[in-house]
């Protein structure tokens, strides 16, 4: 169940991805046709996308970023972020583990198509870039008053 | 009638309880090693200081923290890369390590561990004489 500090990773789990993605390259997904934007499972960095009556929020996990060097960009529905995770491997040491992500990222989310683009907000904190957009005026839900 | 419903809804409650500290999610680690320390970066995106814990307990370093996010209250998921707000992993220290002096900080979701080991085991430079 652990994994020694100093010796191999020897994660059960890990392991089962592994053979999953294997089997998957030898026999092709096992799902149907994919979206054209669509990446490959695990890729970095980790994004959780909400709806609410009034917008979407996208949360995108990406730690040891700086906010500085973040290409946050709209076009219409499509939003692309980019950026660059700075490798900080000390001098002189030697690697046991390199499973965080390193150097540039991108990825390309499609979202609902009644965002308005012109009222992104984007925030950092802990790690986590929030992106929040409002739903254009006319797509909002509305409530109808029924006359007597 | 409605108490024998009760019991079946704290049933299930208590199994879901059972079953969440299951979901956790594995983060992912950069190790490096030089003579005088052991280096661990860890990605922890979404922890705080609050809810990060650092322990070490008769060998086994564990990394443990909850995803704190503000979110508004009627978020309906639209795609989920991650599925758990809680973060857990465990590596087993070997005993040249000196586990009191373990320095642990956080910053922006990126988590720093630095295991120093201990002064007698470290790599000691002989001078070569010539007589």
């Amino acid at each position: 169940m652990f994994a020694s500090i100093t010796n191999w990773d020897g994660d059960l789990i890990n392991q089962f991805n592994r053979l999953q993605n294997d089997l998957e390259q030898i026999w092709g997904s096992p799902s149907g046709p994919a979206n054209i934007r669509a990446v490959a499972r695990g890729s970095y960095p980790s994004i959780n996308i909400g709806t609410t009556s009034a917008g979407v929020e996208i949360y995108i996990f990406a730690a040891g970023l700086d906010p500085k060097q973040v290409d946050l960009s709209v076009q219409r529905n499509l939003v692309t972020i980019a950026g660059n995770i700075p490798s900080n491997r000390p001098e002189n040491t030697s690697t046991y583990l390199k499973e965080r992500h390193a150097g540039e990222f991108r990825r390309v989310l499609t979202l609902p198509e009644d965002i308005d683009p012109d009222s992104a907000s984007a925030k950092y904190d802990n790690g986590v870039l929030r992106v929040s957009f409002t739903r254009k005026e006319e797509a909002r839900p509305r409530r109808i008053a029924v006359n007597a | 009638m409605t108490a024998h419903q009760t019991v079946t809804t704290a049933n299930t409650e208590a199994q879901k309880n059972e079953r969440e500290p299951r979901l956790v999610l594995r983060p992912a680690v950069d190790i490096y090693e030089n003579g005088d320390a052991i280096t661990l970066f860890a990605d922890v995106p979404g922890v705080s200081e609050d809810s990060l814990s650092v322990e070490v307990d008769d060998k086994t370093l564990t990394l443990q923290g909850d995803i704190a996010i503000t979110m508004p209250d009627d978020i309906e998921s639209l795609y989920a890369d991650v599925r758990s707000t809680r973060y857990q992993r465990a590596f087993t220290l070997s005993a040249e390590l000196d586990t009191t002096r373990i320095n642990a900080s956080l910053s922006n979701g990126l988590l720093t561990v630095k295991i120093p080991k201990r002064e007698e085991v470290r790599p000691r430079k002989i001078e070569v004489t010539t007589s």
